[in-house]
């Protein structure tokens, strides 16, 4: 498997560690525990299909990707740095 | 026996070899298998159930019944296929799976038993008595279980990995695969051309094929030659392609040295890490037995494989040689043996429309339903029409058409297409993205179409590369496949084989369908079919006709087994030869690492680092003599250790602090420059992820430490925290941990020994407790910071790492001058808990600030990560189990990591168990053992006693719950 | 029929004709009242102790494919009780109790075999750790040994000592730890459950699950829709699926777990071994293969198959532990799809909805909890009350806190 790191270039997955959904990007607000808390840490759609989850290019640049993927089909679709991705939606 | 005029070895260069310890002479260009067929061994091995006498199946990777060992001792190497094992001079082969000498194996009255043996049956038998499975029947199936040995000994040999990037793989170089690497090379690819054998060339090297006029093995040599004038093309034999994986990502296993007598430094295999753009499967394809009764004799072998021995090796598998064959094909055979001058006593075509193509005995819609001749084949019967005939003969042919090679089109999940026409499974398209299978594995069977198919696809790999499709002249060749009709059994007395290596027979497949056991996979797992060394390639197709006409359906709704990785069998020291020894994970040293090795320290693991466990003095016999000498040095005069290896972060910008109070429970934008202060840091999930101090050392520069064992998972956070949530913060981080070599000067007398060599030297007040700042030493930009773990006065020093040994030393020598010295991990240890100070034992993943009694140092000003979190109901309850110390008062004075904690009169087992000990340690400074642990409403039982109880170490304990801070509860000596 | 050495006898001197069906292939009825959905170990185990235990029969498997062929089919065969927390330890004790029993129970020779599991340990610190693990399995009623070096040395001599990168300090040696014939467990469920009435229906894929005012009334599959009062979901690495039929969200995320086995060889690893610094286990099987697995490849998947990476580390860490097993070779790698929950323990709970049930999150560590899942399930649902060694696997523990992380990692779901 391969993922073109946007300033790395195309390289093997094996430099990559991958965390989860994208999900992990939209922090809650609440002060304190809540329902979107819960779906946060632990709920989660785990769809058999077209995903974006977090990336970390740990043996390169050390950037977090957003990786647009399938999981049936493990083709990659679109990478993007997540710091872009996250500016992105505020 | 040899023939004159034939084969490609060298009789120039005869080769010694053994086989179970008789000597036989081969030639270079030899298998074990040819060698052994020309000097008249038939007998190669035992079948792994029945011990059945068998021979070579095969001339391919594909054998399933000549499997051996090769080499002695260390280097033995088992389940060696004899037709993939070049003869080299010295080369030691013995059978397998015998007791006794391989022509009378003890254990083949397993064969007088073949009804009692039949599928399944240990899943009904062997449960009475209940004792006797584990004790009687496993241990005996155990033993006869399995083919070959492993030695039990490391092997000495060398594996090696690498990786190679190519713009095209061709899979395959006979006529296909030559094609398509030519044609990618003349488009301006680069190629890889990887081939499973030692020779190039495919199917031509064992057939009298002609290409453009000439023989197949001669034009093969121009297009090698051809290949090598473009610069481009990669040649790799004895290269396995055995995995398609995602990314265009292949694995190939290449045999480097087993051809060749063991050097130490010639490497055995390398396996292959190749990155394709594009590939072309040019495998071709597989010809499969029939199964008719007792069809697994020595001497039984398929017709194309006595074409391979003959054309490749110069052997003659037999002198009076018969086929049986469902296809024109087969019968190239008879007419290449006759060529030869090898008799051929009679060709059994199963078609009753069959043609003669030369001048031999046929027996059109003839079968053959029965053999003799147990440790070598002397007789076939046949049957034609009505009637039944014997037919002397010491060598079978068979053929039941061809198998394309499509193992690798479903790797991906892939599943084949039937094709009526070739009575053959096909690769279905795009079932691998960027590979294209072209010629016998996509089930085209003439040589011409090969060619134009090799071109063909190579074009197409080359268009989906952006680049053209060079024009390529196609070789003149024959274009006949020839016409075949399958037949998949032959019924008659006696056990038909479908899968060689497990021994199972039509009778099994048919038991399986009878209990229901009817998907394919059911019957696979439910009869072994399929799960041998080879893989099912001599079996599937056969096992699922029979299991389809055996529940009334036809083949494509029966379905198929899939195919994974890996194609032919991988030796696990070639994939994981990265982690042989200390291989496996990288080695890191600090800088004091010479010098505490020169001082006869033990070193130990710490991680992936090396610390020294302790300093031994000449005297101390034990560990527990240094140590303890150690913790009292430190407490009474310096000692000096080094903790270079905890992460060290670097963070600045002029949002750094913003930063420091988002990612730590406790405030830190309140911090000073010119202060240092203890960082607790949590997970999202609100538990305790680590803890350590952070300084900060100017306006917007901050250097963070971790602890040792979470120095990447936080550099990984922090990393997190910046780009995936707060990218609207300006600061940057970097890992400083290798560049800064670090280390303790702890006690009473660390500021004296500083003073000796700091530039200018310090006193309380101008550097208090937690105060840090850059000073000189001996000339050189140091950094220094006034923190403890151990609960004395005491500092950090850290120096650009290239000075380290060198401070090191100097620091050492001058703790020495004063009465202290070096100390290492276990004072370290004992030191902290002493003052009650946690480590990963305590922070062990599952902690919350609660539960470690720094609940308040959650900064009620302001939102951090992990705070919503921990103020979950489950996570705020008293009852938790929560930091306590623990000290002996019983009669056993002994403390242990692990025990459990109960109430004094309570049974120890679960219902009562309230608790558990993390550290111990020997407090010399409190003159007993000493603990931290756990304990459910711990700080609320401070003053109680408890029962300790270690089951496994058999020690149980009265202990008191006491305060963690041990030693100088108040903190006085730190802020001296 | 029922199967010993003197039928396989008798049968065997009339060739073998006489051998019955292991379990019928019944079309689905339009009604029935518990629904198993997924016909691998767990939801065949439910499915027979449904029958046995509660006398509840009017029970159908629904399973997409064949009868385990799921991540029962295909994995590394370890039976163990060496939990270390509340909630897990009085759970795997119970079913490894049921696992002893299991031959005879099930009248099916599932090969358990209590060869031993030793958990080698590579520093201090690992050893404390598994002897607070070692002291819970001992006060839970259950074996446990700790092993030193020379210890281990006497169990498992063809380890690397000397060379390894990290050394052998030891091991936590539990002796009733072992392995079983993993096709076997499925099938000695299935024809049990199959002779007390229970229909187990192949080839049906549960495409929605029919909910009315908050109550389950059945579902709809590629053979046409059931009724039930009562629907189990039994699912595995699809739970997520599932669980959305019925518009519900899981703390789960499927992940691809990667399982090797060697060719066959004569015996020359008795016990099950796991390695302490990189997730590493291996057991010999009675065919005479070395069965080994490792880490997951990490990333969320449903493809059912792994990548080289993983497959390389796993298989680094065998050399590095035994280089003995250098010279066999790798004859087959699968991969499984598992539901990793989000602190990797499972789920037996009820849904929010009406008579739907939850059985999800086993992780890679669904195998020897086959016996007791099925026991706790079906306990469940015959009487809506939690078993007791199950009593902790809540659907909203993530919500309350009170998480059972075995592994200590947090709430990442990859990293258990």
């Amino acid at each position: 498997m391969r993922i073109k790191c946007p300033l790395c270039g195309d390289r093997d997955s094996r430099e990559y560690t991958y965390m989860g959904h994208e999900t992990y990007l939209d922090r809650p607000g609440d002060e304190g525990w809540s329902a979107d808390w819960d779906d946060y840490l632990h709920l989660r759609d785990n769809p058999a299909g077209v995903t974006r989850d977090l990336w970390y290019h740990g043996a390169g640049c050390t950037s977090w990707l957003l990786v647009e993927r399938d999981t049936v089909t493990h083709d990659i679709l679109r990478v993007e740095l997540a710091r872009d991705a996250k500016r992105g939606r505020g | 026996m040899r023939i004159e005029g034939y084969g490609r070895i060298d009789r120039d260069t005869p080769l010694n070899f053994s086989f179970d310890a008789r000597n036989f002479q081969g030639f270079k260009g030899d298998t074990l298998a040819s060698a052994l067929l020309a000097n008249g061994v038939r007998l190669m091995g035992r079948s792994f159930k029945y011990h059945r006498p068998r021979g070579v199946l095969t001339a391919g990777s594909e054998e399933p019944n000549a499997l051996m060992e090769i080499g002695q001792g260390a280097a033995r190497t088992p389940n060696v296929r004899a037709t993939m094992q070049e003869v080299f001079a010295g080369l030691e082969a013995h059978s397998q799976n015998r007791m006794g000498p391989l022509r009378h194996d003890l254990l083949s009255v397993n064969d007088l038993l073949p009804n009692f043996l039949s599928a399944g049956f240990y899943y009904k038998t062997f449960m009475w008595p209940r004792a006797f499975w584990e004790q009687i029947y496993e241990p005996v199936i155990r033993r006869a279980a399995g083919l070959g040995s492993l030695s039990g000994q490391a092997n000495p040999d060398r594996y090696e990995t690498g990786f190679a990037h190519c713009d095209i793989l061709v899979i395959g170089s006979g006529p296909t695969g030559l094609m398509a690497a030519l044609t990618a090379a003349e488009g301006g690819a680069d190629v890889i051309l990887a081939e499973e054998s030692a020779h190039f060339g495919g199917r031509l090297i064992s057939e009298a094929e002609e290409l453009d006029g000439q023989p197949g093995p001669d034009w093969v040599a121009e297009m090698l030659e051809a290949l090598h004038e473009t610069g481009r093309v990669r040649l790799m034999n004895r290269t396995t392609v055995t995995g398609a994986y995602d990314g265009g990502t292949y694995g190939a296993l290449e045999r480097v040295g087993l051809h060749l007598p063991m050097t130490p430094d010639l490497p055995q295999e390398c396996f292959w890490r190749i990155h394709a753009r594009q590939a072309v499967l040019a495998a071709g394809a597989l010809e499969r037995p029939i199964a008719f009764p007792m069809n697994d004799r020595p001497g039984i072998m398929m017709a194309s494989a006595i074409r391979s021995y003959l054309h490749h090796h110069g052997v003659a598998a037999g002198r009076k040689v018969t086929l049986f064959a469902t296809n024109d094909d087969a019968h190239r055979t008879a007419l290449d043996l006759m060529a030869a001058g090898v008799e051929v006593a009679g060709v059994m075509d199963s078609r009753t429309d069959a043609q003669a193509q030369g001048d031999y005995p046929l027996f059109a819609g003839a079968q053959v339903i029965s053999t003799r001749g147990r440790q070598a084949l002397r007789e076939i019967t046949i049957r034609q029409g009505g009637s039944e005939q014997r037919i002397e003969t010491d060598c079978l042919g068979v053929s039941g058409g061809w198998n394309p090679t499509l193992h690798l089109t479903c790797h991906m999940n892939g599943r084949p297409v039937w094709n009526e026409d070739i009575a053959a499974f096909v690769p279905t398209e795009g079932a691998v993205p960027g590979l294209t299978p072209a010629g016998a594995c996509n089930g085209v069977y003439s040589t011409s179409r090969c060619l134009s198919a090799g071109v063909a696809a190579a074009g197409a790999a080359l268009q989906a590369m952006g680049a053209k499709a060079p024009e390529m002249e196609i070789p003149e060749a024959s274009d006949s496949p020839g016409k075949a009709r399958a037949l998949w059994l032959v019924e008659g007395k006696g056990r038909a084989w479908l899968d060689f290596a497990n021994d199972v027979t039509s009778k099994d497949i048919k038991l399986a369908a009878q209990e229901n056991f009817r998907s394919v996979e059911h019957m696979k797992r439910y009869t072994t079919q399929g799960m041998a060394p080879d893989q099912g390639k001599n079996s599937n197709i056969g096992a699922l006709a029979l299991l389809a006409d055996a529940t009334g359906r036809a083949i494509p709704e029966t379905g198929t087994t899939t195919y994974r990785p890996p194609f032919a069998p991988v030796s696990l020291a070639a994939i994981g030869a990265g982690g042989q020894g200390k291989a496996f994970a990288p080695q890191r040293f600090t800088t004091s690492h010479e010098a505490s090795v020169a001082r006869g320290a033990p070193m130990i693991e710490a991680g992936l680092w090396y610390r020294p466990s302790y300093v031994p003095r000449p005297g101390e016999a034990t560990w527990r003599e240094a140590c303890d000498r150690e913790v009292t040095m430190v407490r009474t005069h310096v000692g000096v250790c080094d903790v270079s290896t905890l992460g060290k972060i670097d963070i600045q910008g002029p949002d750094a602090a913003a930063f420091l109070d988002f990612v730590y429970a406790n405030m830190f934008s309140t911090l000073k420059v010119g202060r240092v202060r203890y960082g607790l840091m949590l997970r999202e999930d609100g538990h305790v992820m680590d803890d350590g101090t952070t300084a900060r050392l100017g306006e917007t520069h901050y250097v963070m430490t971790t602890t040792t064992a979470a120095a990447g998972e936080v550099m990984k956070h922090l990393d997190f925290v910046q780009q995936c949530l707060r990218p609207d913060l300006n600061l940057r981080t970097i890992s400083v941990t290798e560049q800064w070599a670090q280390f303790g000067v702890v006690g009473p007398r660390s500021r004296e020994l500083l003073n000796t060599l700091l530039d200018s030297p310090i006193d309380n007040d101008s550097f208090p407790f937690m105060a840090c700042g850059e000073v000189g030493v001996a000339g050189v930009a140091a950094r220094l910071f006034r923190i403890s773990f151990s609960g004395e006065q005491a500092y950090e020093i850290a120096v650009p790492a290239r000075y380290g040994d060198a401070l090191y030393r100097l620091l050492v020598a001058q703790a020495e001058a004063l009465g202290g010295g070096a100390y290492g991990m276990e004072a370290l240890n004992v030191l902290r808990i002493e003052k009650g100070f946690i480590t990963h034992s305590e922070i062990h993943g599952r902690i919350t600030a609660f539960d470690i009694g720094m609940d308040r140092m959650i900064s009620a000003r302001k939102m951090c990560i992990g705070k919503p979190a921990a103020s979950r109901a489950g996570l705020q309850d008293p009852m938790r189990e929560r930091l306590i110390g623990l000290k002996p008062v019983g009669a056993v004075k002994q403390l242990t990591a692990g025990a459990h904690l109960f109430e004094e009169g309570a049974a120890p087992v679960a219902a009562n168990d309230l608790g558990y000990v993390t550290s111990v340690g020997f407090s010399p400074t409190m003159g007993h053992f000493i603990g931290l642990g756990f304990l459910s409403d711990g700080p609320s039982r401070i003053g109680d006693r408890m029962k300790m109880v270690d089951h496994l170490r058999g020690v149980e304990t009265l202990v008191e719950i006491c305060d963690p801070v041990f030693h100088d509860p108040e903190g006085e000596k730190l802020r001296g | 029929m029922r199967y010993s050495g003197w039928q396989v006898l008798k049968q065997g001197l009339t060739g073998n004709k006489g051998w019955q069906p292991a379990w019928r292939d019944p079309d689905p009825k339009p009604q029935y009242d518990v629904l198993i959905i997924g016909g691998g170990g767990h939801g065949l185990a439910t499915a027979f102790y449904l029958a046995k235990e509660h006398g509840i029969t009017n029970v159908a498997v629904l399973e997409r494919g064949y009868l385990g062929g799921g991540n029962v089919g295909r994995n590394t065969t370890i039976v163990r009780a060496n939990y270390g927390l509340p909630g897990n330890s009085e759970f795997y004790s119970h079913s490894l109790k049921l696992w002893e029993g299991m031959e005879q129970e099930l009248n099916y020779n599932v090969m358990h075999s209590q060869r031993g599991i030793i958990n080698l340990f590579h520093s201090d610190g690992q050893r404390d750790a598994y002897a607070r693990r070692g002291n819970t399995m001992i006060n839970q009623g259950d074996d446990a040994i700790l092993l030193d070096n020379a210890g281990c040395r006497r169990l498992l001599p063809y380890l690397d000592y000397d060379q390894t990168r990290f050394p052998i300090y030891g091991g936590l040696y539990h002796k009733r730890g072992g392995t079983a014939r993993h096709d076997a467990v499925a099938w000695g469920y299935a024809r049990g459950a199959d002779m007390r009435g229970v229909d187990l229906i192949q080839q049906c894929e549960v495409t929605g699950i029919d909910i009315e005012n908050g109550r389950v009334t059945g579902v709809q599959t590629s053979r046409g829709p059931i009724r039930a009062k009562k629907v189990a979901m039994a699912a595995a690495g699809r739970s997520g699926q599932v669980a959305a039929m019925a518009g519900l969200r899981l703390p789960v995320e499927s992940h691809i777990l990667q399982a090797f086995v060697t060719e066959g060889l004569k015996p020359c690893i008795d016990h099950v071994v796991t390695y302490g610094m990189g997730h590493f286990y291996i057991s010999q099987s009675d065919k005479g293969g070395l069965v080994f697995g490792g880490d997951l490849d990490f990333y969320a998947s449903y493809a059912a198959r792994g990548n080289l990476p993983t497959a390389e580390h796993v298989i680094e860490a065998g050399m590095t532990l035994m280089p003995m097993i250098g010279k066999a070779r790798l004859l087959r790698s699968w991969g499984g799809i598992m539901d990793m929950s989000s602190d990797g323990s499972p789920i037996i709970d009820k849904a929010p909805v009406e008579g739907l049930y939850v059985n999800a999150g086993w992780c890679y560590g669904g195998f020897k909890a086959v016996p007791g899942s099925g026991f706790s399930y079906a306990h469940l649902i015959a009487t809506d009350r939690h078993h007791a060694p199950a009593a902790r696997f809540r659907l909203d523990r993530f919500n309350t806190g009170l998480v059972m992380d075995e592994e200590a990692k947090g709430s990442q779901h990859n990293l258990h």
